[in-house]
């Protein structure tokens, strides 16, 4: 128990995959421009990542090494179609919000990395859990995120005005340069609150936290080029 | 027709740019742009990669799916056909045509999980492009993410040789480089629908 604790614990601080690890960050810039489709966002992601933590998981021993990156890759496509089609059928306002983005769960960096780092080598309910504190981890940020941009943008908080923004609000914030900048400033104080802790400050992998860095040679061009 | 095209192709590159508007792509626009000789190659690959799936993808979408009511499909089928497709791509070049291999060969397996590629993709269908339209949006894409990572590819080479507060160091500094790069790409708002008006 106390192990399925810190599985599903991790997720959220120490390792949350946007502040900490820098993995998804197309969507993390793209749907936080306003804290309800940041939410959605992250929900919709995190059913994805349990679901397919917990199928991958299953068959980690059906699927041949070889295969497994393509195998991972139809059973995370299937549960993000089932999710589009519920979100289309039941959500159609959150639909048109997430739009593109929302099919583009598919290539989430967070979901097939945690398939490769995590579910393709532990027992089912641990990778349920894993992808539980993931799935909160991921929500938690957008959250944050939509939260700072929503209320300095749009003057709202989950569509309430907020005193004083509500008749100023800086409509950069929304747009997409205030996303990069939310997401820097945020990065800053994230990092600071780490060293403090004696953590290392995250740092952008790049290549190395790609689930497809081992297939990949670029990561030796790079060497290669600064040589 | 051909002003609707260029229209269409200017869009992708500058007011809807991809990497800089629609934040697709953000993991090698961040993590490949630290040299200006890596963004080029990279970017020369997600150009014809995206050429290419949408050629591909196009008539799989018009004459198997829409055909046999499996749009539910989409996403599942487009991101198969691609990451088949980039492995064919790379065996072919391999075998007849290394210099092009030896260029591009490197950034392939890279692109396969890139949402800048399925997005374009999506993006056709959605807006119902019909082939050529569909082409032309997907190399504006491409010239679009290619004129973003060299454009900040310049930029962090200067922010190398800078005093940065040292909290700001590494990834803070580069997304709010980013996010000023994002902001000169506003100034294009607009500029698009008044050529062609």
């Amino acid at each position: 128990m106390a192990k399925l604790r810190k599985e599903f614990s991790k997720g959220i601080i120490a390792e949350n995959p946007v502040l900490r690890l820098v993995l998804g960050t197309c969507p993390t810039l793209a749907t936080t421009t306003s804290v309800e489709s940041a939410i959605g966002m992250g929900l919709a992601a995190s059913i994805v990542l349990v679901c397919s933590n917990i199928v991958i998981s299953a068959l980690r021993k059906v699927i041949p090494d070889k295969v497994r990156i393509p195998a991972y890759i139809v059973v995370i496509a299937s549960f993000v179609t089932i999710v589009q089609m519920a979100v289309k059928a039941f959500l159609p306002s959150l639909d048109e919000q997430l739009g593109v983005y929302l099919p583009l769960i598919v290539v989430n960096c967070i979901i097939l990395g945690r398939a490769e780092a995590f579910a393709g080598k532990n027992p089912v309910l641990a990778s349920a859990f894993d992808g539980l504190g993931m799935g909160v981890g991921f929500t938690a940020a957008l959250f944050l995120m939509g939260a700072v941009r929503e209320i300095f943008g749009a003057g709202t908080f989950l569509g309430t005005g907020v005193p004083f923004l509500e008749n100023n609000p800086m409509l950069i914030f929304i747009l997409p340069p205030g996303g990069f900048f939310v997401y820097g400033i945020l990065m800053a104080a994230v990092n600071r609150l780490a060293e403090k802790k004696g953590k290392p400050r995250a740092e952008l992998r790049g290549c190395e936290a790609c689930p497809m860095a081992q297939s990949c040679a670029l990561k030796n061009a790079d060497k290669e080029v600064a040589e | 027709m051909t002003k609707e095209l260029f229209s269409i192709l200017l869009t992708a590159i500058l007011t809807q740019n991809f990497v800089l508007a629609k934040f697709l792509g953000i993991c090698p626009f961040l993590g490949v742009s630290k040299k200006l000789n890596t963004a080029v190659g990279m970017s020369a690959a997600v150009i014809f990669v995206m050429a290419l799936a949408t050629a591909v993808t196009y008539p799989i979408n018009k004459f198997l799916l829409v055909k046999n009511d499996l749009e539910y499909l989409q996403t599942i089928v487009f991101i198969l056909v691609i990451a088949a497709l980039v492995q064919l791509v790379e065996i072919i070049l391999k075998k007849y045509m290394p210099p092009l291999y030896n260029a591009l060969g490197i950034y392939l397996p890279l692109i396969t999980t890139n949402c800048a590629v399925l997005g374009v993709v999506i993006l056709n269908v959605d807006e119902g492009y019909n082939f050529i339209q569909s082409m032309f949006n997907s190399m504006g894409a491409g010239l679009g993410f290619m004129l973003a990572m060299v454009m900040f590819a310049g930029v962090r080479e200067r922010l190398e040789s800078c005093d940065v507060p040292k909290f700001m160091q590494g990834l803070p500094i580069t997304l709010v480089a980013a996010s000023l790069v994002s902001v000169s790409f506003l100034g294009f708002t607009g500029i698009v629908e008044n050529i062609f008006a």
